[in-house]
């Protein structure tokens, strides 16, 4: 399957991130036929699209707007998750940076069609640069008429304020997002009621990520047969993948959905060294691992599904034969530890009793024992926290078992650095072994 | 620095972005942050002021979020990403010479108050591994070797340029700008570098576009 530079295909125009080097390329045409239609029309067009979340679940855009309740006399909200900060994404960030108005324009055709007045943009603080490049973009879109009263003479009113986060994985989690947003600590709220219902200010509110609402103009712009013309039926479009790793040219590489992982890989320029793949996840920590068996494996929703993985976020981490699985599981069980927000007991608990064990296999202790009762304590977490960080953080243990016990039973006694000398997996030239 | 009239008419000014003006908050520590290095009690107790909620609840928003330090965090933030990806590829090693340098560990000030060091997580730039931050401005693909010269040369006074993005001012700058983004440095820099545009370049030589149109499909 070839590349299809759609979102990315003017990223090596300079001026791209400009409102005329945007315009330059047919950006906000999408917005002046769209601001003539009815919204109703908009969201038919997004659901007939078929397009689905790119922030991780895949949920579909379309069916998300059309529950937002019409003609209920609450302001409506829009908010755009742009928190990216599940380990191995680096999408999100990148299109903020590098095509600021195509998120914007995206924005303003969304709120539009949910009927919102206002819209965040929610970006993790820890990247000023992409905040201040979407905060230009939308200055810029207003000086031009783009944002503000009565856009383009249409009668729609739309303000859109950038909003910086302040480092919290959580803040990630829609619901948690909200609170964030509302000025209280990120915690996850109970669901029901759903955002569409009782979001932000408990309005009605559509939460969809970067590349999701990147996708708009251009799907409004060239429709929804074109749209579907790349991907599956069950997962139509392209998408923005960032291949990060042990590979010779990691980056991003923009493909239909379905696209497989060794296409991708060679794209990428192959592995390092021509070493081979020893394990890969094609969205995040957050989504199973799978191996080199794998590769063949159409990156859609459904096929990474029945091979017992998510999509995820579509940015493939890939690691060589360098790297102890014991070890890079133990980091992640690390990071779902320091990122649990506390609020419920399996998910607190839980990640802080796995980690002990994790850590204990990667020093070379422990007990065979152990190896099952993890995966027990990882039983008790999934499917009873409450918000999916606890699921996620029952996630890459249980997988990397399946393919790599001997390895867990091995680090009873022999540490991960003297299985796997840690320079080895170093991808800078002069890293010298011990 | 203390928190001014002019600190709190910004506060005001953030607090009026939002349908409620509560949601200003995180820009506000932020802007707090920017002004005092740190998040102090009398940063607090202005926020607390002009959103007319109790400090108590100011703190404990504060206190959730790792951004926001409670010691003066210096002249320069330096963060280094330690989550798998970029840990196992040799951020470990970087985090470790930087540690070394500086004579600190994770979430502590140097002495001399010029930096401050941190182990970070993904930086949602795992293309760019290991990776490192300065004031929280992109620092890609370091070496144990380039991190140290980095701080050198920032230890010495001398212009250091991010990687993605614009020269290197100090943790206060970009706190700044955390509240206030229409920072004049959008056009600074150019943060689409070769990896960010790996695809593009592999289509353009292998002669690979997207259709634009249904018919061409
Ligand atoms: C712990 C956690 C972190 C998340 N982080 C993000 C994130 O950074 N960006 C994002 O778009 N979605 C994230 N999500 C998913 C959101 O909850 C939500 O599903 C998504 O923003 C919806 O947008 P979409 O339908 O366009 O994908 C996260 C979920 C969880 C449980
Ligand atoms: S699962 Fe974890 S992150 Fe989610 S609410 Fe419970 S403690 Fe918080
Ligand atoms: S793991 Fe370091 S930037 Fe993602």
């Amino acid at each position: 399957m070839t590349l299809t530079p759609i979102i990315t295909e003017f990223w090596d125009d300079p001026k791209l991130y400009t409102l005329d080097g945007y315009r330059s390329h047919g950006g906000y045409r999408a917005l002046a036929s769209a601001l003539k239609q009815d919204p109703d029309a908009i969201i038919g067009t997004i659901k007939d699209s078929g397009l689905r979340g790119r922030g991780g679940a895949g949920f579909p855009t379309g069916l998300k707007w059309s529950f937002v309740p019409q003609n209920d006399g609450k302001p409506h909200y829009l908010v755009v998750n742009a928190d990216e900060s599940e380990p191995g994404a680096c999408k999100d960030i990148p299109i903020m940076m590098a095509n600021p108005h195509a998120l914007v324009e995206g924005v303003i055709i969304s709120s539009f069609a949910i009927r919102a007045n206002h819209a965040f943009i929610y970006i993790r603080g820890e990247v000023p640069e992409a905040i201040r490049r979407v905060a230009n973009a939308i200055e810029q879109a207003r000086a031009a008429g783009l944002i503000g009263k009565n856009i383009l003479g249409s009668g729609f009113d739309l303000e859109v304020v950038a909003h910086s986060g302040a480092g919290a994985y959580i803040c990630g989690e829609e619901t948690a997002l909200l609170d964030s947003l509302e000025g209280f600590r990120g915690q996850p709220r109970l669901k029901p009621p759903f955002p569409a219902v009782a979001g932000l200010y408990a309005s009605p509110t559509v939460i969809n990520n970067v590349e999701t609402i990147a996708n708009i103009p251009y799907i409004v712009d060239r429709g929804v047969e074109w749209f579907r013309q790349f991907g599956t039926e069950k997962s139509p479009g392209f998408k923005v993948f960032a291949v990060s790793g042990h590979v010779n040219r990691p980056g991003i590489y923009e493909a239909p959905l379905g696209i497989t992982m060794r296409e991708l890989l060679d794209y990428a320029g192959g592995m390092r060294d021509g070493r081979p793949v020893k394990f890969w996840l094609p969205g995040g920590s957050s989504v199973p691992m799978l191996t080199a068996d794998h590769l063949d494996i159409p990156m859609t929703y459904e096929d990474m599904a029945t091979a017992g993985t998510m999509l995820g976020t579509g940015t493939p981490m890939l690691f060589d034969d360098t790297v102890s699985v014991v070890k890079a599981v133990t980091r992640w069980l690390e990071f779902y530890k320091h990122e649990s927000c506390g609020k419920c007991t399996p998910c607190r608990e839980g990640t802080y009793w796995i980690t002990g064990v994790l850590e204990k296999f990667e020093h070379g202790h422990g007990t065979e024992a152990e190896v099952e009762t993890l995966v027990g304590l990882c039983g008790q977490i999934a499917g009873r926290s409450f918000c999916a960080l606890g699921d996620a953080a029952a996630t890459p243990y249980p997988a990397a078992l399946k393919y790599f016990r001997e390895e867990f039973l091995a680090a009873t006694t022999t540490s991960a650095d003297e299985q796997f000398d840690p320079v080895a997996s170093y991808v800078f030239a002069g890293a010298v072994a011990r | 620095m203390a928190i001014t009239e002019a600190t709190r008419e910004q506060m005001q000014q953030l607090a009026a972005r939002y349908p409620q003006p509560r949601s200003a908050l995180l820009p506000m520590l932020h802007l707090v942050q920017s002004v005092e290095g740190e998040v102090t009690t009398d940063g607090i107790e202005a926020c607390a002021d002009v959103l007319s909620i109790t400090p108590a609840e100011v703190k404990a928003v504060s206190t959730f979020y790792t951004m926001y330090k409670r010691k003066p965090v210096g002249k320069h933030h330096i963060g280094v990403c330690i989550n798998t990806l970029c840990g196992l590829l040799g951020g470990d090693a970087v985090y470790d010479a930087l540690s070394e340098r500086l004579g600190v560990g994770h979430d502590q000030p140097t002495a001399d108050g010029e930096f401050w060091l941190e182990r970070i997580e993904c930086q949602a730039a795992c293309t760019h591994a290991p990776v490192m931050t300065v004031d929280w401005e992109f620092m890609d693909d370091v070496t144990p070797t380039s991190a140290v010269d980095i701080v050198d040369r920032l230890a010495r006074g001398e212009q250091v340029a991010s990687t993605r993005g614009p020269v290197i001012r100090d943790f206060r700058a970009t706190e700044h700008t955390l509240a206030f983004p229409l920072d004049g440095l959008a056009d600074e820099g150019n943060p689409v570098d070769a990896k960010m545009l790996a695809g593009l370049a592999v289509a353009k030589e292998r002669g690979m576009s997207a259709p634009t149109s249904t018919k061409e499909g």
